[in-house]
């Protein structure tokens, strides 16, 4: 690095196409995501029932609890279910979200292997209808769903909890992807700030780059020690598919699709996120600008999403994972 | 048109019109761009005491009238029951006029102003804006005993000046010399008070053929309480009246010295009264430039200065002073954000306490701040035990925060620490919000990420508060509030800037190192 760009690192950053805050709330949310558009995305319901509608595979869902009233009634939502996720529906960051592993007598087991009893599992639900999790502290919706049953093949690489796949999806077309895997630290959530490692994925073939956490790169799981690169993602041409697919429920020009891989019905569409985060481009080491900026200028989209998968594997060569900074 | 084009043409669209509105308030009507030291003021008091005749009273006062050297900047009239009326008379000078149906006794008229020593041109001398030659004066008809000695004096001081000022001068002196002669001293027999003086002076210059013509001054000085107009005598060149002290012949009226009147009417009269009595008193004021300059702009009649905040009641200007500080505070809260990065409780949460820190003190309003919150996080702590409900959990911290904030003041009252009753000055509903988000901060991702922000939201506000009492800001923005429009102008800007946030270069700085 030359001493000029050490003057000025904003231009190497900007050579490197990384994308800042900035722009990618001021050049892509707020240009290709129309704002009527987000209750869709922001509603995880209403997310599941388009998904369902269009036949985007998700996680079944359980039931939803709307008022105080019913939460006496969740037993006889979950009476089937001795495991299951709760989750605010207009949640944000992962906030919220419990996962119950099992039942004891005293309660419920969470994912972490801690008990929670049968009131405080009322308060959580209680503090999700409130809007204790909510975007803007609005009464909210608590969804039960499916716990899923993640792939084998990540079970070395996640310490409890389930491993998503993030993916920026531009115009329809997948430009980025990465694997969150869960960690301790972050409590067998999947999010990279509450301290889940981010794996980038090569956009061609599937297979895991590089990892980031906590701002440093690293190639093992810091919890069980095993090797996080170079992983064969399994269902990889259907993952890409089904995030191509997602740009059609909501027609939002720039979302993340988040997606998890069960054991027994493949590629889980979990939701989509009309403001996904920047940190996908450490975990993939290289930035999204030049990638984002090669579609904005196609003046058409194919419709059809196996179309706009091969656009996203071609387009792979010239700006993913070969263009490293 | 990209929206960003369209965000810098309207942008540079109300960058323009502020300027030109601040720049025409800066430089056509002269308010002032620095705070600035006070500027010294002098107040007159004329006052007019007479006996009236149990009857109708009309007293008529001389009043000054753009004097050369000053600038009124205020004036008023204390007229009790009397009807009052201000004119011109004979074109330099304004008189007024009160007037009653029944006065008697001693009755006592005010009149007050407030001036500035103000060395422009404009507003000129009237008497030389209006420089019509007066007509050369007839000789007059000296009483015989006299008329040979004002011949001979004439005679004298003809042959050692070469023109009219210097005549007047050489006159003067001569008239006031110590080593008088004999015709002077007739002459000087004849004078007694200043006024006889000046008087006998103008017939003597008439007996030259020269135009002549009383004035009256006032001496400016600090604390004079039984001041009194003295005469000064003008005469006409051919071009300009030339002001002489009729004692020592100066030629120029000295800067403490105010011109009343001029012309040889006397300073007041009185219709149905008797022992007329006109006094001064003279004191020195100090006074904001910025009153001065919003008065002297007024006096413009410009139409901008009637719709400026200068003609809200005092109260609201005062509302205002703070309340514009606040679009400063907001732009600088955006420059936090989004140029640096910074994270904070709540979007303008750092404003608002800010504000708070203005009447508080800053070190106080910190200390108070943090006790407050810390209290109130304790015990929002245990609310958290007991399990409530959203919103009756929020309105239980907001009843916390106000019983905390009530028991501080009464403390530090008790304790005798008076700045501890500043507390009820902090926005609660805030304190309350900030309280219950720390307070999920802390729960969800540590105390040390809650601790960060909390200190990170104290910082910009502490920031915040110290932008929004910068001095020259706060008059600069009263002043021109105009200005505000520059101030949307830059924060449109940038809310079409799309390059990184400082923080993030540290945030990336992994892709930096390679």
């Amino acid at each position: 690095m030359s001493i000029l760009q050490r003057l000025r690192p904003w231009r190497r950053l900007r050579e490197l196409g990384i994308l800042g805050m900035n722009q990618r709330n001021g050049d892509y949310i707020l240009r290709y995501n129309p704002r009527r558009n987000f209750p869709l995305v922001d509603d995880k319901r209403r997310t599941k029932q388009l998904a369902e509608a269009a036949g985007v595979a998700i996680p079944k869902l359980y039931g939803v609890i709307e008022i105080e009233h019913q939460i006496d009634s969740l037993e006889s939502i979950l009476a089937q279910h001795s495991d299951f996720v709760a989750k605010p529906s207009h949640g944000s960051g992962g906030e919220g979200i419990l996962v119950v592993t099992g039942r004891s007598q005293k309660g419920f087991r969470k994912s972490s292997g801690l008990i929670i009893s049968q009131a405080e599992f009322k308060h959580h639900i209680s503090n999700i209808l409130s809007g204790m999790y909510s975007l803007g502290g609005l009464p909210d919706a608590a969804l039960f769903e499916k716990r899923v049953n993640f792939y084998p093949v990540f079970e070395s690489i996640s310490y409890q909890g389930v491993p998503d796949i993030r993916t920026i999806v531009f115009r329809g077309i997948p430009v980025m992807a990465m694997i969150r895997l869960p960690t301790r630290l972050s409590d067998g959530r999947a999010n990279l700030h509450q301290g889940a490692i981010g794996v980038g994925i090569n956009i061609k073939t599937g297979i895991t780059l590089s990892g980031v956490w906590r701002d440093q790169t690293l190639d093992r799981h810091p919890d069980t020690g095993a090797p996080i690169i170079g992983l064969q993602i399994p269902y990889w041409d259907d993952i890409l598919l089904l995030t191509a697919r997602c740009y059609n429920l909501a027609r939002l020009g720039y979302i993340g699709v988040d997606i998890v891989l069960d054991r027994d019905l493949g590629p889980l569409m979990l939701e989509l996120n009309a403001r996904p985060g920047l940190s996908i481009q450490l975990a993939n080491d290289f930035g999204l600008l030049n990638c984002l900026r090669k579609i904005e200028k196609f003046l058409v989209i194919p419709e059809s999403f196996h179309d706009r998968v091969e656009i996203a594997k071609s387009l792979a060569d010239d700006c993913g994972s070969s263009q490293k900074f | 048109m990209s929206k960003t084009t369209h965000v810098k043409i309207l942008a540079l669209i109300l960058i323009l019109a502020g300027s030109s509105l601040c720049a025409y308030k800066a430089i056509k009507l002269g308010l002032p761009l620095l705070p600035g030291e006070e500027i010294e003021v002098w107040s007159v008091e004329a006052r007019l005491k007479f006996r009236a005749k149990k009857g109708p009273v009309k007293v008529r006062l001389m009043l000054p009238f753009a004097p050369p050297g000053h600038l009124i900047v205020d004036e008023n009239f204390v007229s009790g029951k009397y009807g009052l009326s201000i004119q011109k008379v004979e074109g330099s000078n304004r008189q007024a006029e009160w007037a009653v149906r029944r006065a008697s006794g001693n009755e006592i008229l005010y009149y007050h102003l407030q001036i500035v020593p103000d060395n422009s041109d404009e507003p000129a001398d009237p008497g030389k804006k209006k420089a019509v030659k007066p007509p050369f004066p007839k000789t007059p008809e000296y009483p015989e005993y006299l008329a040979a000695a004002v011949d001979a004096l004439l005679d004298e001081v003809r042959h050692k000046s070469a023109d009219t000022a210097t005549f007047t001068r050489e006159l003067i002196v001569r008239l006031n010399s110590k080593t008088a002669d004999e015709n002077l001293k007739l002459l000087n027999s004849q004078t007694g008070s200043e006024l006889d003086r000046v008087r006998q002076l103008t017939s003597i210059l008439a007996g030259a053929r020269i135009p002549s013509r009383m004035i009256n001054l006032l001496f400016l000085s600090d604390g004079v309480r039984h001041g009194s107009l003295v005469p000064w005598i003008q005469v006409h060149d051919g071009s300009d009246w030339i002001p002489f002290n009729p004692e020592s012949g100066e030629s120029k009226i000295p800067q403490d010295a105010l011109l009343w009147q001029i012309g040889d009417q006397p300073p007041f009269e009185i219709e149905g009264g008797r022992n007329g009595e006109l006094e001064f008193s003279i004191g020195r004021l100090s006074q904001e430039p910025l009153m001065i300059a919003e008065r002297r702009a007024r006096k413009m009649n410009s139409r901008i200065m009637e719709f400026s905040l200068f003609s809200l009641p005092i109260q609201t200007q005062n509302v205002y002073r703070i309340l514009l500080m606040v679009p400063i505070g907001a732009m600088f809260i955006v420059f936090l954000r989004n140029i640096v990065g910074f994270k904070t409780f709540g979007t303008f949460m750092p404003i608002l306490i800010a504000l708070a820190f203005r009447e508080t003190e800053l070190m106080w309003g910190v200390i108070l701040f943090s006790l407050l919150v810390a209290l109130g996080l304790l015990l929002r702590f245990y609310l958290e035990y007991l399990q409530l409900l959203l919103v009756p959990r929020l309105a239980a911290v907001l009843i916390i925060v106000i019983l905390l904030m009530m028991t501080i003041s009464i403390f530090s009252h008790r304790l005798g620490i008076e700045s501890g009753l500043s507390v009820a000055l902090f926005p609660m509903v805030i304190l309350a919000m900030t309280i219950e988000r720390m307070s999920l901060v802390w729960e969800e991702h540590g105390a040390g990420e809650a601790l960060q922000q909390g200190i990170g939201s104290l910082a910009v506000a502490v920031m915040a508060y110290l932008v929004m009492r910068n001095e020259w800001l706060n008059h600069i923005i009263f002043v021109f509030p105009d200005l505000l429009l520059t101030v949307l102008a830059a924060t449109l800007l940038l809310g079409r800037y799309t390059g990184y946030r400082i923080t993030e270069l540290w945030r990336f700085r992994s892709a930096l190192q390679r």
